[in-house]
């Protein structure tokens, strides 16, 4: 895969311009045309608005973790276990999703260092299926902390999902209680867990390991909340207020330590690390 | 008075007939009691074949029942004794979600549940069984007291959801829903819990992860309302019926994905024709599954709790055998 196509692939959202190149890419905030590798080189933030763009799994982890990191390989679930369907069958859904992705699922695990602390770095990948948690996220969520207890170090989550999975109906609920019984784990074993909340993060993700985090980190203008905002403009039947369920908003109520703009995260992230120290802890 | 759900009109129209015919045979002298003996068998009979048969979607509708028994209904048919305790401490007293001291036989429990009210007043008190995080922050409150004083905890879970209100994202919904999850896995005491009636997605989990669950033979049990996954997925929500089908929320599927671990029958025609015949199931059911869970230790009950977490959806073993 060229330089190109990479980049192409992890700009979903940033419309490309009808040019025979496709250099150029549109801010989805501000539709400023930026030159793709400008984009990139400024971590898909948006040089005008600063608008944090969304960011696939590979290119988050480049990001974040120094040079020579490893991949860890996706577990193997339970392919479409209640053959579900609607106007399309899930099976063919998720053959799409992964004929777009280099990987299988929505959540890819690395073992690596940030500025030379260890840690295991989990990504939730929006791209995929939106991010959505199934029973392949939940399953790597776990391998992920059982690789961090194996490690004895950090744990480090970036999520990133519309919420639940739904073609997987209550099993992908059951990816609830199922994570948490590894962040308690992690939680005894005095190792940190760190979570990064990054655009979207919604629904039963949201309502588990998202919010139990030893540190809160959202990037800015991240929408981060529970219910969806049409289903309580339909409860309440009234007007959400300005910024509703976003970073600011969420750091504002205290669910969040901080609110941290994309080029200062790796920076911050290494500091959190170099104060939370596993071998401190028990 | 009982309220007929669609797909009972034909049970409806007997029961009319039967009610008619016994008003025209006041003070008459023909005898009718042999019409009204083959009426009430033929109805008695077509109720059994509608609710040996009901569809994800009618399962749905007799869920949400308005006449279903709640919380109130199983206190007052299971338990001996009810001390209600109120408050989170930090906020407010959550209505929604009830708990308190209770008493099941010789059995001393924490008895934490959805209550959905039952007539326009208390539903409105009872925010219609949706919990704000003031209720689950109340659960995790009573939840640790019960790990502190050795009594199990027994939960009754009955909500289409968790409130979705701006106060409610504001005070941390999702937090309180997770650290709730997160208090139950932490039980060092027994956790049996029941889904009587809706188990409405992570609302319904904060309060059912428990290493027993339980559910009523019509109780659903969800990742999203079957409308709000038919609006989402067929971009309608009159394909709920088709939603309600593909996501497998009754009893019967949950059983099988190993999601749920037993059954609870309920009367024929469902818990809301007999209240108590339900609640005495439920009773004798959970009786039974804290009997069992309160010989083990501590360890052991954290450890069957987290592994069947773990394990739900596994797939090593049916790939094992595939081999
Ligand atoms: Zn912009």
């Amino acid at each position: 895969m060229s330089w190109l196509t990479q980049i192409r692939k992890s700009i979903p959202f940033g419309r490309k311009r009808e040019s025979a190149d496709n250099l150029w890419v549109k801010c989805p905030n501000c539709s400023e045309m930026l030159f793709a590798r400008d984009y990139e080189e400024n971590l898909f933030v948006c040089p005008r608005c600063d608008h944090h763009g969304r960011v696939g799994a590979d290119t988050r982890l480049a990001q974040i973790l120094d040079p020579g990191y490893e991949l860890l390989p996706e577990p193997s679930v339970a392919e479409d276990p209640l053959k579900f369907r609607d106007s399309k069958k899930y099976a063919d859904r998720i053959k799409a999703a992964r004929a777009k992705s280099p990987h299988q699922d929505a959540f890819q695990v690395a073992l690596g260092a940030i500025e030379g602390h260890k840690a295991i770095v989990g990504v939730q990948d929006f791209t995929f299926m939106g991010g959505s948690m199934g029973m392949a996220v939940g399953q790597a969520f776990v391998n992920g902390a059982k690789r961090a207890l194996e490690e004895e170090c950090a744990y480090i989550v970036f999520t990133a999902a519309g919420g639940a999975r739904m073609q997987e109906g209550i099993l992908s609920l059951m990816q609830m209680p199922k994570a948490t019984v590894m962040t308690r784990r992690l939680k005894e074993a005095g190792l940190p867990y760190i979570v990064v909340l990054t655009d979207p993060t919604t629904g039963g993700v949201t309502a588990s390991y998202a919010m139990l985090g030893d540190i809160h980190i959202a990037e800015p203008g991240a929408l981060i909340g529970f219910a969806g905002q049409r289903v309580i403009q339909d409860t309440i039947r009234e007007s959400l207020p300005e910024g509703f369920q976003r970073a600011e908003y969420l750091h504002k109520h205290g669910m969040v330590d901080m609110v941290v703009e994309r080029k200062s995260l790796r920076a911050t992230l290494a500091r959190l690390l170099d104060y939370l120290h596993p071998a401190q802890a028990a | 008075m009982i309220s007929y759900l669609e797909f009972e009109k034909p049970v409806a129209a007997l029961e009319s007939r039967i009610a008619e015919l016994r008003a025209a045979a006041e003070g008459d002298d023909v005898d009718i009691s042999n019409e009204l003996e083959r009426l009430e068998e033929k109805s008695a009979d077509l109720l059994a074949s509608i609710y040996g048969s009901l569809t994800p979607w009618q399962k749905t509708q007799v869920a949400r029942h308005p006449m279903r028994p709640h919380f109130r209904d199983f206190v007052a048919y299971i338990f001996d004794d009810f001390m209600p305790l109120g408050g989170d401490r930090y906020y407010a007293e959550d209505e929604a979600i009830v708990g308190g001291l209770a008493r099941l036989g010789d059995r001393r429990v924490m008895l934490i549940g959805h209550e959905k009210g039952h007539d326009t007043e208390s539903r409105l008190r009872h925010n219609f069984g949706m919990g704000k995080p003031e209720g689950y922050r109340k659960a995790i409150r009573l939840m640790e007291m019960a790990g502190r004083f050795g009594l199990p905890v027994v939960t009754l879970v009955d909500t289409s959801g968790a409130f979705p209100g701006v106060e409610a994202e504001e005070r941390g919904q999702a937090e309180a829903i997770a650290r709730s999850t997160e208090a139950c896995l932490a039980l060092p005491v027994p956790m049996v819990a029941t889904i009587v009636g809706e188990g409405g997605s992570g609302g319904a989990v904060a309060l059912a992860s428990a290493e027993r669950v339980l559910m009523l033979e019509h109780a659903v049990y969800s990742v999203i309302s079957p409308e709000g996954c038919a609006s989402i997925l067929w971009r309608t929500a009159e394909k709920a019926p088709e939603a309600a089908e593909a996501m497998k929320v009754t009893a019967r599927d949950l059983l099988k994905l190993g999601v749920i671990d037993r059954i609870v029958n309920e009367p024929v025609g469902g818990a809301h024709r007999d209240p108590r015949a339900a609640a005495g199931a439920l009773r004798d059911a959970i009786g039974e599954e804290l009997d069992k869970l309160l010989r083990m230790s501590p360890e052991s009950l954290l450890r069957l709790r987290e592994d069947r977490f773990l394990g739900i959806g596994d797939n090593t073993k049916a790939r094992r055998r595939a081999r």
